[in-house]
């Protein structure tokens, strides 16, 4: 199964993607949020995220970040990780949309949920 | 091992020197960070090196490589940020590199190590208003001072402090294209990079320990030759005694940078 992790410098912004996205999505794709820094300020934190990866019900995982120490900080939680997960290039909102739906797919694969967020990119408001 | 002892040792007085020098230029950090960022360069740094002192203290002989390990890790989770992952991350992949002590090319794979760490993290090359603008010319100046003109380490460190400073000069009055200050466009024009700033800062501290390990006075005359760049006169900061002098190693290792 494919999972999917929003990682932004808020957390209530993680929470509330994650609670859009899970709106489009259903179990067969679990959304996990992780957002703020080491003090619960605005940031980033490896840790956090490390955790939040390995809390996840799912063996390979699509992270969706937003701001450029969001980014660095995946890398480094998922080098520090069991699981196989990549981080998506992607508008982190429209992204975590694309990802859920691609992921509920029966045929999803790590590879087929990344594209799919990263299709967000192209995606026009009208 | 005797000789490692005292290099452990010796990275555990250069840590908490850095930790001081940081908890003192921590408002200074934040105030460039609030021009061009989000405002906690000063605060993430102080906390992550703080808790860095407290790790080191708490080892028992620390090899060099262990004590540096030790640093990276406390400061990947205590600073958060970009910072955090730059600082930390690199000092983790270059700790390797003294595992067999303190020496001169030791020192010069350590260096070369941890600034292709920040390069690969950051996906950045000189240019772009970043710590990277004050480690390049920082760690080449090192590296040719040691391997090709034959310099002693202290000399090599004060030299490549010399350029760092003058890197740090070099991001006042370029635009950002990574990071926070990136979104600012034009208005991160004038204002220094933090990033490049703390780096300054530590590399300064790196060569005051460096001085008192080897109970020598830390080298003032060096030959500094490069001209004054355009743009990079000084006063755009407020702060005469901070800016640098001149940007020639930045520019000259641009190319190398982007690789």
């Amino acid at each position: 199964m494919v999972g999917l992790l929003v990682v932004s410098h808020s957390a209530k912004a993680a929470e509330g993607i994650r609670d859009i996205a899970a709106e489009m999505g259903s179990a067969a794709a679990p959304v996990a949020a992780v957002g703020g820094d080491p003090e619960g300020g605005i940031g980033t934190d490896a840790t956090a995220i490390g955790e939040a990866l390995a809390a996840l019900d799912a063996d390979e995982v699509v992270v969706l970040v937003d701001l450029g120490s969001a980014v660095m900080n995946a890398d480094l939680a998922i080098e520090g990780s069991d699981k196989t997960a990549v981080v998506a290039d992607a508008p982190v909102l429209e992204g975590t949309v694309e990802a859920t739906v691609a992921a509920t797919s029966p045929k999803a694969t790590l590879e087929s949920v990344r594209e799919a967020a990263e299709r967000a990119r192209e995606t026009s408001k009208r | 091992m005797a000789a490692d002892t005292d290099h452990g040792a010796a990275v555990v007085a250069a840590v908490a020197r850095v930790a001081d020098r940081i908890a003192d230029e921590r408002a200074y950090l934040t105030d460039l960070d609030s021009a061009i960022g989000d405002a906690d360069h000063g605060a993430n740094l102080d906390r992550g090196f703080r808790a860095a002192v407290e790790q080191v203290d708490a080892l028992d002989d620390p090899t060099p490589e262990e004590a540096v390990q030790t640093v990276g890790t406390a400061l990947i989770s205590e600073v958060g940020g970009a910072a955090g992952p730059l600082y930390g991350g690199g000092l983790m992949r270059a700790a390797g590199q003294l595992s067999d002590g303190i020496t001169a090319e030791s020192t010069v794979a350590f260096a070369e190590a941890y600034l292709d760490s920040v390069r690969d993290r950051g996906d950045a090359r000189v240019g772009q208003k970043t710590m990277v603008d004050a480690l390049v010319p920082a760690v080449h100046t090192y590296k040719k001072s040691i391997e090709e003109d034959d310099l002693d380490p202290l000399a090599a460190l004060a030299k490549a402090v010399d350029a760092c400073r003058r890197g740090v000069a070099f991001t006042v009055p370029i635009r950002a294209e990574k990071g926070r200050a990136s979104y600012l466009g034009w208005r991160s024009v004038g204002h220094p990079d933090p990033g490049a700033t703390s780096t300054l800062f530590l590399a300064e501290e790196l060569l005051a320990a460096a001085a008192a390990a080897l109970d020598r006075e830390v080298p003032t005359d060096l030959d500094a030759t490069a001209p004054a760049p355009p743009g990079a006169d000084g006063d755009r900061d407020g702060d005469p005694d901070r800016d640098g002098a001149a940007t020639a190693d930045a520019a000259d290792t641009a190319d190398e940078g982007g690789s």
